[in-house]
C-alpha cells in the first residue's frame, strides 16, 4: 500500500509498505477514505517530538471503513464507516472508564519509554512519537486500529460527507475540549493564541458555548480572516501589540479565559524571550518555546482560566509562575479525550449546528502529500487545513485547493 | 465553499515588530561604526589589538554603511543579512584576538556581546524577510467561512446546554457575579 512515511527532519515520503494485518483478536483494518494533515504532524516533521524513527507512518486524523476485524471485535463489521480517535482506548482502564480516554493505562505498548519519558505513560497515538506506542499512523490507504471495539466513532447512515466528519477524530473535540476547560460563562471574553485549525475550532465552540467576546491572535492575514468568519476580533501580532490590544478589549482587566493552541513551535517575534527560545531550540539547549504561556500566565485576568490543547514536549524554562500562583489560575490541559465529546459533537453537525469542513483549504492525494506537508508547513497559499485522499485524482500541486 | 483572492495585504513592514527592530538595529550600526571610526586606538587597546586600527576604522564605515543601507532602502532585508555577515567576520576577528592576549576578558565580553547582536540580527533578518513575501503574496479570501450555518450571532450559545463535565467545571467562588 500507499503511506507517507517518516525519513528523517523535513523528510516525509510517500512510499509503498507492506498492508497491515490483524495482530491482535481485538484489531481491526480500516481503509482509509480521507487523512489530514495535522498542526500536531510538523512537530514530528521538524524532528521536535523525540523518539521518531526512520519507516514511521504518519497521520492520526483519519477516517474511512472498516475492512477486515479480528476476531474478539464484537460491535464492528466489515464494511461500516468509521472515523477513528487519534488516542487509541481500551476503553476497560480506569483511566477510560472516568473518561480520560488520553491516559488510557493499557493502550501504550511502550509502557517503559513512555514512563521513563512521563513518569507513567499516556495512552497510544496513532502515527505518533514512540513514546506512544510507536503505531503507524493514518496518512495510508490500510491502517490497523488497535482496541478496535473502543477506538472508533462510528458514523451512522448519513448523506455527511468525509470533510464533515473526518476532523471528529481530532481537530473538533480538541477546539471544543479547550473551550469546555474553560466552563465559559456568558459574561467572559475568551482570548485564544493561534488561528491553525485547532484555534478555529476553539473560536466556534467558544461562540457556541456562549462567550461574549473571543479574541484570535496570529499573524498569518488568511488564519485571521477565517478567525473574524467565525466571529472572534482578531489581533495580528505583527502589527500591534497583543498586550495593549487585550487591555483595550477588556478594560484594563484582561481577559477571563486564555486558550494556548500554538504549543511548542511559537512564532511570536517581538519579544526578547521567544528569541533566546528559538536560540536555544537552534542549539539543542531547549525542546520548546513557550511564548504563548508566558503571555497567557501574565494577560489573564485575576483567578482566571488557562486552557493548553497545544502540544508541548519536553521541558519549558523562564514560565512566570510566580504570576500564575499569585493570581490564582486555573491551568487545563492534557491530549484530548476525544470519544468524551464526539456523540454530543455529531450531534451538533447533524443539527447543522456547525459544518467543520470550512476549514478544508487544500484537498490533494497520499502521492502529493510531501509537497503538502511544505505547503502547510510554509503557509503558503493561504493553506490552512489539507486533506489527503487516497486515489484523489487532481491534476497536480494545490489541485484541489478549495 | 468558494474562495476569492483579495488583491493585496495591506501594511508597510515598518509597522511591524521585526521592521522597528530593524530600525533600532540600524541606528546601534551606525552608533557603533561611528564609534569604531573615531576611537579605534582606544578600543584596540581595550582589547588587546594594537596596530588593527585601520582594520577596526573599516569596520566602523561597514557598519556606517549598513545602518544607512536599512534605514534607506524600501528592502532592507539584504542589509541586514549584511549585518548578519558582518558579525560572522567580527566574531572571527575577536576570536583570532584571543588566545595569548592579556586583554583575554575584555575579548571574551565583546564576543558575548557581538553574539547577543547577531542573535538579534539573525532573527530581524528572517522575519522581515518571511513578512515581505507574505505582503507579496496574494491573499485569499475566507471571509465566507463561517462554520456556524446559523451565522455567529444566532450561533452564540447554541450549545450553552453542552453537558460541561464537573472535574471541568469552574468553582462557583470563581464564577462571575450575579
Amino acid at each position: 500500500m500507499k503511506a507517507l512515511v517518516w525519513h528523517g527532519k523535513e523528510d516525509i515520503r510517500c512510499d509503498t509498505i507492506p498492508d497491515p494485518e490483524i495482530e491482535e483478536p481485538t484489531d481491526a483494518i480500516v481503509k482509509v477514505t480521507s487523512c489530514a494533515i495535522c498542526g500536531s504532524d510538523l512537530h514530528l516533521y521538524h524532528h521536535f517530538m523525540p523518539a521518531l524513527r526512520k519507516g514511521d507512518v504518519m497521520g492520526h486524523e483519519f477516517m474511512g471503513t472498516v475492512a477486515e476485524v479480528g476476531p474478539a471485535v464484537k460491535k464492528l463489521k466489515v464494511g461500516d464507516r468509521v472515523v477513528v480517535p487519534f488516542t487509541i482506548i481500551c476503553g476497560e482502564c480506569e483511566q477510560c472508564r472516568r473518561g480520560y480516554f488520553s491516559a488510557c493505562e493499557r493502550s501504550n505498548r511502550n509502557r517503559k519509554l513512555g514512563d521513563l519519558a512521563f513518569g507513567h505513560a499516556t495512552a497510544g497515538l496513532f502515527g505518533y512519537t514512540h513514546l506512544t506506542g510507536g503505531y503507524a499512523g493514518g496518512q495510508a490507504e490500510y491502517v490497523r486500529v488497535p482496541f478496535a471495539d473502543a477506538t472508533h466513532i462510528r458514523v451512522p447512515d448519513t448523506d455527511l460527507t468525509d470533510e464533515q466528519l473526518l476532523f471528529l477524530g481530532d481537530i473538533f473535540p480538541t477546539g471544543w475540549q479547550a473551550a469546555v476547560q474553560c466552563d465559559i460563562q456568558p459574561t467572559d471574553t475568551v482570548a485564544i493564541w493561534g488561528a491553525g485549525p485547532v484555534a478555529q475550532f476553539a473560536i466556534r465552540s467558544a461562540v457556541l458555548l456562549g462567550a461574549k467576546q473571543v479574541i484570535a491572535i496570529d499573524h498569518i492575514p488568511e488564519r485571521l480572516d477565517m478567525a473574524r468568519a467565525g466571529g472572534a476580533i482578531t489581533i495580528n501580532f505583527d502589527e500591534e501589540s497583543v498586550l495593549e490590544r487585550l487591555s483595550e478589549l477588556t478594560n484594563g482587566k484582561g481577559p477571563e479565559k486564555c486558550i494556548d493552541a500554538v504549543g511548542m513551535e511559537a512564532h511570536a517575534a517581538r519579544s526578547v524571550d521567544s528569541l533566546v527560545d528559538r536560540a536555544k531550540q537552534a542549539v539543542m539547549l531547549g525542546t520548546d518555546r513557550p511564548h504563548v504561556l508566558r503571555e497567557m500566565m501574565y494577560v489573564c485576568r485575576n483567578a482566571g482560566t488557562l486552557s493548553v490543547p497545544g502540544v508541548y514536549g519536553g521541558f519549558l524554562d523562564k514560565i512566570p509562575f510566580g504570576a500564575a500562583m499569585n493570581k490564582g489560575l486555573t491551568i487545563r490541559m492534557g491530549q484530548t479525550h476525544v470519544n468524551r465529546w464526539t456523540d454530543d459533537l455529531l450531534r451538533r453537525i447533524e443539527s447543522k449546528q456547525i459544518d467543520p469542513s470550512f476549514v478544508v483549504t487544500h484537498t490533494a492525494s497520499l502521492e502529493d502529500g510531501p509537497d503538502m506537508y511544505r505547503t502547510f508547513r510554509d503557509k503558503s497559499d493561504g493553506c490552512i487545513k489539507v486533506v489527503l485522499k487516497p486515489g484523489f485524482n487532481g491534476n497536480g500541486n494545490g489541485n484541489g485547493r478549495h | 465553499m468558494a474562495s476569492a483572492m483579495a488583491n493585496a495585504r495591506s501594511g508597510h513592514y515598518l509597522n511591524t515588530p521585526a521592521g522597528k527592530l530593524s530600525h533600532q538595529l540600524a541606528y546601534f550600526s551606525i552608533a557603533l561604526g561611528a564609534l569604531e571610526l573615531f576611537a579605534a586606538p582606544r578600543l584596540t587597546r581595550m582589547l588587546g589589538m594594537r596596530g588593527k586600527e585601520d582594520l577596526i576604522r573599516a569596520y566602523g564605515v561597514r557598519e556606517i554603511v549598513k545602518g544607512v543601507g536599512i534605514l534607506s532602502s524600501p528592502n532592507p532585508t539584504p542589509w541586514l543579512w549584511g549585518r548578519v555577515a558582518g558579525d560572522a567576520l567580527d566574531l572571527a576577528t575577536l576570536a583570532s584576538a584571543y588566545p595569548n592576549n592579556p586583554k583575554s576578558t575584555n575579548v571574551a565580553i565583546a564576543i558575548a556581546n557581538v553574539a547577543a547582536v547577531s542573535m538579534l540580527d539573525l532573527m530581524c533578518a528572517q522575519q522581515l524577510g518571511a513578512i515581505q513575501v507574505r505582503q507579496r503574496m496574494p491573499m485569499r479570501d475566507y471571509s465566507d467561512r463561517s462554520g456556524l450555518p446559523r451565522g455567529v450571532e444566532a450561533s452564540r450559545g447554541a450549545a450553552a446546554d453542552a453537558p460541561i463535565p464537573a472535574d471541568m467545571r469552574t468553582p462557583a467562588a470563581l464564577r462571575p457575579l450575579a
